[in-house]
């Protein structure tokens, strides 16, 4: 399959980790800031095949993990209300809030689809002029572009029965909050692959610059991963932080500046609460005022979404890269992907629930 | 903290753990943690006997000294017809199919349908055709059955539920609980079709081509294995919750784990760029002609060349053995060589997001 096979040759994998691993003196922290990055680490071996020599720790790159908990409870809670149906992408059903899973919500009646695009919410809302279609759209800048078209279109074909619940999240925000934080031990980051394709990496000068730490767009092969990981050690090894670009076949210096425009065009920069993490300054996206009419939350008059405090979970430091997942006492006994406590937990993509299902036994316990 | 964007006062949210939901949500019927979940806590420990004890596809019951096999399965399939298939002809097999992994040759099915009413008979007779060809070239009769329409809303068009009768060839294979060290375990073609087509139908994906469903009696060279005396030890076919599910509940049976090489699973080029595009593992779709075996080492030769001689099976592939327990139930050997752990999904699989 191109662009994935030649991206997983055994024998190229195998020399590169060599290189990788000899050109490294000092146990060098590592942070991948996207959730698939976490992934592709555990579910090919990659971070057991460098734990003696390199301490990776995963950013809070899972939007569907900080999604706020109250934000899930108003898509399911407008979802309750008759005539309203509520869309979204399938892996944010599974997220529970702070009363339960858009999924049990749909088992208790409340009128949730799944769609593959805010396209097909549009679509929706066209066939049922009687009923409000609500899309609930989460996601980084990967995801955003897509909800803007949605909106352009609902609002060029005058359907007065679409919105948008939204809860789109902003990558580099999250990341100068992990480097201001004081607890951090983070020496250089593989950035987000997908992001920057819509994004460009150009904003990254300056976060490099700030911060003295070196940037690689990287990724989510693990040919990608370990080359990703090869540029950020050899920058740090010289001394010489430096942005650069490992993820070339998908990511220019610019980006798609046709869907940024988009963004631009629908939403306005924010702050925003970040599940697990708290307040992140200019770290989300809103509906820009003159849209505000397709903004569920101004048709439907919800309260913005809030963060609270919780006492036990440390999936702040996990998200910090301070601790590594089973370090948090919850980790595996009370929080478990079928029972999470923490935002890593809540979704697959997440650090905790990736390291729970990669790194110790999931039987059934009879 | 010198840190100043972020409110330190709202550190992180809080989710109050639910251990026990009210009501019950659709993963519980998708085959997979979930599924045994509910069978271990509510159906077990309330009828709880040697024979359903077994877990088996099929129960094996002895009466007057003839050993009868007895399975059942319900049938729900959106949309009723797919590329490959259709609910009729997967009601068949299906439930054929899980007769012959015990060790029987299918003999009589039992036939119940529950149809919504509005129901277009056209749509009806052409799933009964299906039937009456799938039974035809399964060689099974359908002896019983019962018919109910309820109200439109109250079904999903057509809910089709078969029992099936079959005599045991021989003996019924030892089981999962026998496996031993380096037994081999084996897979009869391609995995996830079945998943990926439903998939792609249901949800009007478009691929092409378009995953074909592999739904398809596997009777034949399972009756051939047991002729030529090289009978594996255990068997199951790979529907709901797919490869994943067996490997996992055969290493729990029998205490050790299932190794299996990534590299090695028989994969159509259509369904790998479906699960690589979705971020789904094609362990974990369900496949309605396609079975997993395990057999001792010095039977592989003959077991391989008896399931390359039949259609069905004519694509089987080793892809893994059985080992001393390791860090977890199942171990996929991935790109560069390193066991890792294998995922289950909680629930069904759901594209994700980015």
């Amino acid at each position: 399959m191109k662009f994935i096979d030649e991206y997983r040759q055994p024998a190229l994998i195998q020399r590169n980790l060599a290189e990788l691993r000899q050109a490294i003196t000092q146990r060098w922290v590592i942070m991948d800031v996207c959730g698939g990055q976490t992934h592709s680490l555990l579910r090919h071996g990659l971070e057991a095949a460098l734990e003696d020599v390199l301490e990776l720790v995963h950013g809070p790159g899972c939007p569907v993990c900080v999604t706020p908990a109250e934000a899930i409870d108003a898509a399911a809670e407008l979802a309750r209300r008759p005539n309203v149906i509520v869309a979204s992408f399938g892996d944010m059903l599974r997220v529970p809030g702070q009363r339960g899973s858009l999924l049990q919500a749909r088992a208790e009646g409340a009128k949730i689809r799944i769609v593959y695009s805010p396209m097909d919410a549009v679509e929706l809302a066209a066939s049922q002029p009687d009923q409000q279609i609500v899309f609930f759209g989460v996601g980084f800048e990967t995801t955003v572009p897509a909800t803007a078209l949605a909106l352009l279109h609902a609002r060029q074909r005058r359907l007065t029965n679409f919105s948008l619940l939204v809860s789109h999240v902003r990558v580099e925000p999250a990341m100068r909050a992990v480097m201001q934080s004081a607890e951090t031990r983070v020496q250089g980051f593989l950035a987000a692959g997908h992001v920057c394709t819509v994004t460009g990496y150009e904003h990254y000068h300056s976060f490099v610059a700030k911060f003295s730490v070196p940037v690689v767009v990287t990724g989510f092969e693990p040919l990608d991963l370990i080359n990703g990981l090869f540029e950020c050690v050899q920058s740090l090894e010289k001394g010489q932080p430096r942005l650069s670009n490992q993820y070339e076949r998908s990511v220019s210096p610019t980006g798609n500046l046709r869907a940024q425009r988009l963004m631009e065009q629908v939403y306005e920069i924010v702050d925003a609460p970040w599940r697990g993490f708290g307040r992140i300054a200019g770290g989300g996206l809103a509906i820009r005022p003159e849209f505000r009419e397709f903004d569920a939350r101004v048709r439907f008059q919800l309260a913005d979404a809030v963060c609270s405090p919780d006492g036990d979970c440390r999936s702040k430091e996990v998200m910090l890269g301070v601790i590594k997942p089973p370090e948090c006492p919850l980790f595996g006994n009370r929080c478990t992907p079928e029972t999470p406590v923490g935002a890593p937990m809540v979704s697959s993509e997440g650090a905790c629930s990736a390291y729970y299902r990669y790194s110790r036994s999931n039987e059934v316990t009879s | 903290m010198k840190n100043v964007e972020i409110d330190v006062t709202a550190l992180s949210c809080p989710i109050p753990v639910e251990t026990e939901h009210q009501r019950i949500t659709l993963g519980y019927g998708e085959g997979g943690y979930l599924t045994r979940k509910f069978i271990r806590e509510r159906l077990l420990p309330r009828f709880d006997n040697p024979t359903l004890r077994q877990l088996g596809d099929a129960a094996i019951l002895n009466i007057d000294s003839r050993r009868i096999v007895f399975t059942t399965d319900c049938y729900t399939v959106t949309p009723l017809f797919f590329p490959g298939g259709d609910i009729g002809k997967l009601a068949v097999f299906g439930t054929v199919n899980d007769l012959a992994v015990s060790g029987a040759i299918p003999r009589w099915l039992s036939l119940s349908l529950v149809i919504e009413e509005g129901l277009a008979w056209k749509t009806l007779d052409r799933v009964l055709d299906s039937i009456q060809a799938a039974a035809a070239s399964a060689c099974v009769m359908i002896v019983t059955g019962d018919t109910k329409v309820v109200p439109r809303g109250a079904v999903d068009q057509l809910f089709i539920t078969t029992s099936g009768i079959g005599e045991l060839e021989a003996t019924a294979p030892p089981g999962p609980e026998l496996l031993r060290d380096d037994d081999v375990l084996i897979a009869s073609g391609p995995i996830g079709c079945h998943g990926a087509s439903i998939l792609c139908a249901r949800e009007h994906l478009e691929f092409d081509p378009i995953p074909t469903s592999d739904c398809a009696d596997v009777t034949a060279p399972l009756v051939a294995l047991q002729r030529a005396g090289v009978a594996p030890r255990a068997i199951r076919d790979a529907t709901r919750g797919g490869i994943a599910a067996i490997l996992q509940e055969w290493a729990e049976s029998s205490r050790r784990s299932c190794v299996i090489e990534e590299t090695l699973i028989p994969l159509n080029a259509e369904v790998r760029s479906l699960c690589e595009l979705l971020g789904l593992d094609p362990l974990h779709l369900a496949n309605e002609g396609t079975f997993v075996l395990a057999t001792a080492p010095q039977l592989v030769e003959p077991t391989m060349k008896i399931l390359h001689q039949h259609a069905v099976s004519s694509r089987a592939t080793v892809i893994g053995k059985i080992t001393p327990r390791r860090v977890a139930p199942v171990m996929v050997v991935r790109g560069i060589g390193r066991e890792v752990v294998l995922d289950e999904p909680i629930g069904a699989p759901l594209p994700r997001i980015c």
